[in-house]
């Protein structure tokens, strides 16, 4: 797929109700992120508390937290770390899973076996329980926790990859590369891979979904990044304990968890329908 | 005859399906001793059901697939011995038109980009006005060659598979059932432009086709197989068939003519399982004039001017 | 007449692919309905199968009258009873009519069992004869099978096996043996004219395949691009077309001892339903067509001998 048939799948996605208040929420969400620093006078990790447990008011619009930390700025601050966790942790393995799955697909013999028995195995497992036992071996934190997504979610994107590329190995334009002498290189770098990305990034995308509610569940159990740095997870982790004395302190996050969730679900379904080519062809 | 173009020996392609865990492999012989000689500027015809093998001939001859044994020479030289590098260079002289010219296009691909392919594979760039030139030849408008394949007809698509074929300027194609997902109107067009681009470009062609009435029409020589093998080699369009399966299959070839109705002579049965081959004569189950000599021996094909393989010839 | 249509016209959305078509049908008779892709046969199944809403259409004009009913005006539940009872449908994929995890003798008992309430063993009985009259070797055996057992052409006599188990007295046939080997259409072809004479059914044979029509039609209708060009006995029609796409269409088919590069189609493509020109519609392709054919749609011509064309400039003195 061309950088132009992306984008353009990406604006006729925007185009729908769906795609556009998903793409808006997203946008707002990835801006607070970027300009978290300017956007808030307060600072994520210095304590105030004189001011704790403030409910929200209009000098702190989602309240303080138990040490009086202003709760928006958490939020913000807290989008960083979930984002960039679940982004760059999901592309790693969208990146290797295509890698895996294309040579496992394209080739196949022995390497094709030995990917799908590991693909078999981790698939038998919930991503939850491969996350906790890599954490426990590379200990807690950022690192551990984005090594844990890029492992949990491996399987299904070489899957995914290695079924597109068995599926597309057999048209007759890849027999047809082959007749005019192309090598595989060149057969797996024009025609199998551009044809079963679009697949593979839309799973990719609903994916970064699941790893942002990953990365919050570690951060609830204190195996994701460590204070003082704000994770949504560890801030509902905090708050759990005062649900009663001070909701807003596991309500804010829980709901930039799900409302981000949601919309990236939502704009993965509008790229869906953009990316379709078989809807495209009948509409024309 | 001077040297052939090509020359094909003893071809055999075996197929292993099946087999792991729980099933047994299973072995089939797609081709079975297959020995052809194509001249230069030369229509050859290979006709039969599916199942008879004249896809897998197809690409043994082009070496997409390898033998099981056999050999192929092209021009003098032997195929199955050369390197990847020399077989890559080689292919500038052959090339393959396929059946279904909706799944042999890339659909991200425009025009001019499939016809750049040829070029590409062998790692250079189309000469200028040589795509113009080349959708001149397959008689469509320059003026396609930003579209891509869904925008454009089957006969259209199928123009743009046949110049993709002609890139290189080739020796020799391998037409599969070009016209096969097409329809009549549009086969014929196809088979006119067929004619003429051999004509003009002195190509030589092998056309494989399940259509007895249509190889009759376009092919000099006529190569008829079921179940693997070679039954009979009609040395003429017009020969008149001397084995019962090619006399059956000009039965059930319907002529568009209503007082030249056929009663049902047309053979009973249908073609046995390549997995699990009779011992004798592969078509003697079907075969009307078969005897017990038929069903114990398989017949060789015989070495004359007009080859059959047959113990009771018509 | 068992089947007379008249005058059917059927809209899917905003765009009307096939118009004015008229034609009948008796019983112990075949029609051929030949044509290109996009000429309309296989909405003009649909439409006398009543069919049509599932691809999202609908009759919009004329009347398609089985029997000395009109079945374009029967609401669904009053039109359910006909199909599959007394208006059966082989298609070219014979999957499309299988259940792929039911024994064979199952799915074709269930017919005489369901329209002619026939018991398990009555209907069995009837399912082997059946089997065994379309020269199913060792039917019994066939009818424990699954589909997935069983060759192309054997599903495809399973079909036919279905769609005649229930009595009808119109089948109607769309491209049923295109997907088969040429020695095994030959079968099925025969088998279903042999049926049609012996019991007195009524087929409709939708087919692209001149060779086909000349070989088993009695009388066949060529339709363009979703409206009529020619309807006439069979014999009359390959002697002397009337409609210059007609000969077009004949002289598509390589015949025996035909001179090299006399072979050369029909210049242009097929329209679709979105490009259907002014006029006649086949005026641009057409060797005949003059001013008049662009502009003026031609009439429908009933001929004195029963054929019907509809041509401003028709060959084999059909003018006038």
């Amino acid at each position: 797929m061309s950088l132009k048939g992306t984008l353009d799948s990406i604006g006729r996605a925007l185009r729908t109700p769906k795609g556009a208040i998903s793409g808006a929420w997203l946008a707002l969400v990835v801006l607070g992120a970027i300009f978290a620093p300017i956007l808030t006078p307060y600072a994520y990790d210095i304590q105030d508390l004189p001011n704790a447990f403030s409910a929200p008011s209009a000098a702190h619009w989602l309240g303080t937290d138990e040490f009086g930390r202003d709760l928006l700025t958490r939020v913000l601050y807290g989008a960083r770390t979930s984002l960039t966790v679940s982004v760059l942790s999901i592309s790693v393995s969208v990146f290797t899973g295509m890698v895996l799955g294309a040579a496992a697909g394209y080739f196949g013999g022995a390497f094709d076996r030995a990917v799908t028995i590991f693909v078999d195995l981790t698939w038998s497992f919930p991503e939850i329980l491969i996350a906790l036992i890599l954490v426990a071996i590379i200990g807690p934190g950022i690192t551990g926790t984005m090594a844990a997504i890029a492992v949990a979610y491996l399987a299904q994107f070489t899957r995914l990859t290695r079924a597109q590329i068995m599926a597309i190995r057999s048209e007759t334009y890849i027999e047809a590369a082959k007749s005019l002498g192309a090598k595989d290189s060149f057969i797996l770098l024009r025609h199998l891979l551009p044809n079963s990305l679009a697949p593979v990034l839309v799973a990719g995308m609903l994916a970064t979904g699941d790893a942002i509610i990953l990365e919050a569940t570690l951060g609830f159990f204190g195996l994701g990044a460590q204070p003082p740095t704000p994770s949504w997870g560890a801030m509902m982790s905090s708050g759990s304990a005062l649900l009663f004395k001070a909701p807003w302190i596991i309500v804010f996050p829980g709901l930039a968890v799900a409302i981000t969730v949601v919309a990236i679900n939502l704009f993965g379904d509008a790229l869906i329908r953009a990316l379709d080519i078989k809807t495209r062809l009948r509409e024309s | 005859m001077a040297d052939p173009l090509i020359r094909a020996e003893g071809l055999v392609k075996r197929f292993q399906t099946g087999g792991g865990l729980l099933a047994k492999p299973r072995a089939m012989l797609a081709v079975r001793g297959v020995s052809l000689d194509i001249g230069k500027g030369e229509v050859v015809g290979v006709v039969g059901e599916s199942g008879c093998g004249k896809s897998t001939l197809a690409r043994l001859i082009l070496r997409l697939i390898e033998p099981t044994s056999g050999t192929i020479r092209f021009d003098g030289q032997e195929l199955t011995k050369l390197s990847r590098g020399d077989m890559r260079r080689m292919r500038r002289r052959m090339a393959m038109v396929f059946q279904d010219p909706y799944s042999s296009l890339d659909p991200r691909f425009t025009v001019a980009e499939v016809l750049a392919e040829p070029f590409r594979v062998q790692g250079e760039e189309p000469p200028a006005g040589r795509i113009a030139e080349l959708l001149g030849q397959v008689g469509l408008s320059e003026r396609l060659s930003a579209s891509y394949p869904h925008q454009m007809s089957g006969g259209q698509r199928q123009r743009i598979g046949i110049a993709r074929a002609l890139a290189q300027a080739p020796d020799f194609l391998v037409l599969d059932e070009p016209t096969a997902s097409l329809d009549v109107s549009i086969q014929a067009q196809i088979v006119a432009l067929l004619s003429e681009l051999r004509r003009e470009l002195g190509l030589t062609y092998l056309f494989i086709s399940h259509d007895l009435g249509l190889v009759r029409y376009f092919c000099d020589r006529i190569v008829v197989m079921y179940l693997g093998a070679v039954v009979e080699v009609l040395p003429r369009s017009d020969a008149p068939p001397r084995h019962p399966y090619t006399a059956a299959l000009m039965d059930s070839t319907f002529a568009p003519d209503p007082h030249q109705r056929k009663r049902l002579r047309a053979i009973e049965g249908e073609i046995p399982s390549a997995f699990d081959l009779p011992k004798g004569c592969a078509f003697a189950a079907r075969c009307p004039r078969a005897t017990d000599r038929c069903r114990a021996e398989n017949p060789d094909l015989t070495a004359s001017d007009h080859p059959v393989a047959c113990f009771h010839p018509l | 007449m068992l089947l007379s249509v008249e005058n059917l016209g059927v809209r899917i959305g905003r765009v009307e692919p096939l118009s004015g078509l008229s034609f009948t049908l008796d019983r112990g008779e075949i029609l051929g309905l030949v044509g290109e892709s996009g000429s309309g046969k296989s909405l003009t199944a649909m439409a006398v199968t009543g069919l049509l809403p599932l691809i999202g259409g609908r009759i919009a004009e004329g009347s398609v009258i089985f029997d000395g009913t009109d079945l374009s005006k029967l609401p669904e539940d009053k039109l359910r009873p006909y199909r599959g009872k007394r208006i059966a449908l082989v298609t070219q994929n014979p999957m499309t009519a299988m259940d792929p995890v039911q024994r064979i003798g199952d799915q074709v008992d269930i017919m005489a069992r369901l329209h002619l309430g026939l018991d398990a063993m009555a209907a069995r009985a009837r399912t082997v004869e059946l089997l065994t009259r379309l020269r199913i070797p060792e039917a019994a055996t066939v009818c424990d099978a699954y589909p997935h057992q069983l060759s192309g052409g054997m599903k495809q006599r399973i079909v036919i096996a279905m769609a005649l188990a229930a009595e009808p007295d119109l089948i109607v046939a769309d491209e049923p043996t295109t997907a088969l080997d040429v020695t095994v259409q030959a079968q099925i072809i025969h088998i279903l004219g042999e049926l049609v004479r012996e019991r007195g059914l009524a087929l409709m044979l939708i087919t692209h395949d001149m060779g086909v029509v000349a070989q088993v039609c009695d009388r066949v209708a060529v339709l363009y691009a979703g409206r009529l060009a020619e309807t006439r006995a069979v014999g009359p029609l390959f002697d002397t077309p009337h409609h210059p796409y007609t000969t077009a269409l004949i002289d598509c088919i390589p015949r025996e001892g035909m001179a090299p590069g006399s072979l050369t189609g029909i210049p242009g493509l097929v329209p679709s339903v979105v490009t259907y020109p002014s006029g006649c519609r086949f005026h641009p392709r057409c060797p005949r067509s003059d001013g008049t054919c662009e502009r003026v749609i031609p009439e429908v011509r009933t001929l004195p001998d029963g054929g019907i064309v509809a041509c401003h400039h028709p060959l084999g003195g059909a003018n006038g």
